[in-house]
């Protein structure tokens, strides 16, 4: 008797994206960089959240680490579940930001991703200064001011406005009257005047990264999506830790290139592509490839998201730098209300062509988790979009349910392939 | 038996391994549950062994066998898997064939599916990682209180009234229970109140719109939980004929669906 194999038992080849080894090459660098200063003290660093005012630290002189960036190398290589615990015991619950309790995790064990990926280098540089920014969530602040108390150094920050419909000239005020705030203690602490011109060059190299970063996302719209999801999450390094350097501009202009050849050629992410999906919410790090296999071998393309996306700041503008970052950094879509997201999701499944929205419903990370306020329901009803809402964490595997996630994924293209057949 | 084609299904479930056969006219020729072992491989052979042996057929006597259930991919002999939800949504649309709402009460997890009047699903949600609301948070707590699995059902009808428990929890709720039985609550109200607690956690799930029917092995046991949804819901609820195999009667009706290799 012919036995068939299981179409999520066979594992996908995927065709190699030739950019990443720039990729991997620049982010060395930028390591490297950061951990020989931070050893001879030859430059200033600064942590910065990863929606934070990067852009001024640059032109104070400092060099920029991103801890989220960390938090996500702990996920991605699956040791935040092991390390999560640690922060936990001296009282930082399992229910906050599970990049935080990895990353003060990593911290007290001295454990981290950065001194496996590249010897020598035994983890994140100690940094001369903090500066958070509140836009992605309240937990960054405590994030902070862990180290700041943990090294004796300051800690600096931006409050965001949460819930925004629609942005007034207040709101930018606001926030630009913060960044500007942050300059006599930056100068203070990088022992520089901060320069005008530098920083409307970083502003501008700042958008000209996030161009391109929008054209290599969009791309995923042609048919089939010569780029995934999961591509993204990978490729999109350069754009949180290298913006307003020239390299990530150069890198960004490779790999446009690259996509826009696929596209010509018609090669696609995933063979046969069959169902085009939107990823909302973080990505489960220590489950990316897993994920991937799974979608691919469904012939489902999971090939844009919100997570991805929220790197791209059009607003940028280096003749006005002060106020175009604080229009930038609170057009995010995860400091608006429902409603501007509602909107934004429904732009989002026609420019991609959506055939289905998984929800990651993100333990840890409630202001990442769009599905909390029926928003799935909502866009079921008016778009008759299919959605599903899987239970997960962005680091702490603890709270993920392989075998539920799994038969729910492919329940959801068994419910696709239903509809299609229509 | 000559020219008639017969289909299997098998299901391998958290709590129980289901198999059938069905004919032709999907009719249920034989069936078996068992207790689900650590090999799901060998379990689901057993399974269909019997159904075979029990309707005088023989492996190669079946056109196809579709699994399903956590253990699908586990099935060497199955032609092909499919997922429970799409089993259940199959087995029930062959009892209602009309617009339902199907609750597939599992013993890990449960399973609530808007089926059209045409039979295709139109979404799905399954509880989430916890498993509080499922069969198997019955059985942790009638373990605690030393009520056989299968009295459950019938200790539950001498309820006088419902103890309503407060935590959705299956240890806090172990723990309540403790406190219940201190205050002198009688068993069977207590039990009454474990299962209002299953279905408490289901309508927390979804609204349940529309005709409700139930399916599964948690409800094939314990036929009150209907009766405790419908008085919730104020209409009457359904419970699917052979309730625990409809994952593995819907594997078979989808087996005699889909065109052989």
């Amino acid at each position: 008797m012919g036995v068939r194999e299981v179409n999520t038992d066979k594992k996908p080849v995927f065709k190699k994206i030739q950019a990443t080894k720039q990729m991997k090459e620049i982010m060395e660098q930028h390591f490297r960089e950061m951990d020989e200063a931070a050893k001879t003290k030859s430059r200033k660093v600064a942590w910065c959240t990863s929606v934070g005012p990067a852009e001024i630290l640059r032109a104070a002189g400092f060099l920029v680490f991103f801890p989220e960036n960390h938090g996500a190398m702990l996920g991605a290589t699956r040791m935040a579940t092991d390390l999560i615990p640690t922060a936990n015991a001296i009282g930082y619950s399992p229910d906050i930001c599970s990049y935080l309790t990895a990353d003060i995790g990593s911290y007290i064990q001295g454990k981290s991703p950065i001194s496996k990926a590249y010897p020598g280098i035994d983890g994140p540089p100690r940094p001369d200064i903090l500066v958070f920014n509140t836009n992605q969530c309240r937990d960054v602040q405590d994030w902070f001011n862990y180290y700041g108390r943990e090294w004796n150094v300051p800690v600096v920050g931006v409050q965001t406005h949460r819930g925004i419909g629609t942005i007034t000239k207040a709101h930018i005020d606001s926030i630009s009257e913060q960044f500007k705030a942050l300059v006599p203690k930056l100068e203070e602490v990088s022992g520089k005047k901060l320069d005008y011109d530098e920083f409307k060059r970083v502003v501008g190299l700042s958008r000209d990264c996030t161009d391109l970063w929008q054209q290599v996302l969009q791309i995923a719209s042609s048919r089939p999506s010569p780029l995934t999801f999961f591509d993204g999450t990978i490729q999109m390094g350069p754009a949180v830790v290298m913006r307003g350097e020239q390299r990530a501009v150069d890198f960004y202009k490779v790999l446009l290139a690259e996509l826009k050849q696929r596209v010509e050629d018609g090669v696609a992410a995933v063979e046969n592509e069959k169902y085009r999906l939107y990823w909302e919410g973080m990505p489960i790090w220590g489950k990316l490839r897993d994920l991937s296999d799974q979608f691919a071998s469904l012939n489902t393309c999971v090939l844009a998201s919100t997570y991805c996306s929220s790197w791209v700041f059009p607003a940028l503008d280096p003749d006005d730098p002060f106020d175009s970052m604080a229009r930038a950094y609170i057009e995010l879509l995860i400091v608006r209300d429902e409603d501007y997201k509602e909107r934004y999701f429904e732009n989002e499944i026609d420019l991609y062509g959506i055939d289905g929205m998984i929800f990651h419903d993100a333990k840890t990370c409630p202001n990442n988790s769009n599905n909390r306020y029926g928003m799935p329901e909502r866009l079921s009803k008016k778009r008759y979009m299919p959605t599903l809402v899987i239970n997960g964490d962005l680091n702490d595997l603890r709270c993920y349910s392989e075998e539920q996630t799994r038969t729910n994924i492919e329940a959801f293209i068994e419910q696709l392939a239903e509809k299609k057949s229509e | 038996m000559s020219g008639e084609e017969f289909f299997g299904g098998v299901d391998i479930g958290a709590s129980a391994t289901k198999s059938v056969i069905i004919n032709s006219q999907n009719q249920l020729i034989a069936s078996d549950v068992r207790k689900t072992g650590v090999d799901f491989e060998a379990c689901a052979r057993e399974s269909m062994d019997v159904v075979l042996a029990s309707s005088n057929l023989t492996y190669q006597g079946l056109a196809q066998i579709f699994s399903t259930g956590y253990g699908r991919h586990n099935v060497g002999f199955a032609h092909d898997s499919r997922t429970e939800i799409a089993c259940h949504s199959k087995a029930v649309f062959h009892f209602f064939p009309r617009r339902t709402t199907v609750v597939d009460v599992g013993g890990q997890d449960n399973k609530i599916i808007h089926i059209d009047a045409s039979g295709r699903r139109e979404n799905f949600k399954m509880n989430r990682k916890c498993a509080a609301g499922t069969g198997a948070f019955l059985e942790e707590v009638a373990q605690r209180i030393d009520i056989p699995l299968d009295q459950i059902n019938s200790i539950a009808r001498q309820a006088t009234e419902v103890v309503h428990m407060g935590s959705y929890c299956t240890v806090f709720t172990k723990t309540e229970i403790l406190a219940h039985l201190r205050a002198g609550k009688k068993i069977p109200d207590i039990v009454a109140g474990l299962i209002e607690s299953v279905v408490k956690r289901i309508l927390e799930m979804d609204p349940l719109s529309g005709e409700v029917v139930l399916s599964g092995g948690v409800v094939a046991h314990n036929p009150i939980l209907a009766e405790l949804m419908s008085r919730h819901l104020k209409r009457p609820v359904h419970i699917l004929p052979n309730a625990q195999l409809a994952g593995a009667f819907g594997a078979a009706l989808l087996a005699s669906e889909e065109p052989e290799d």
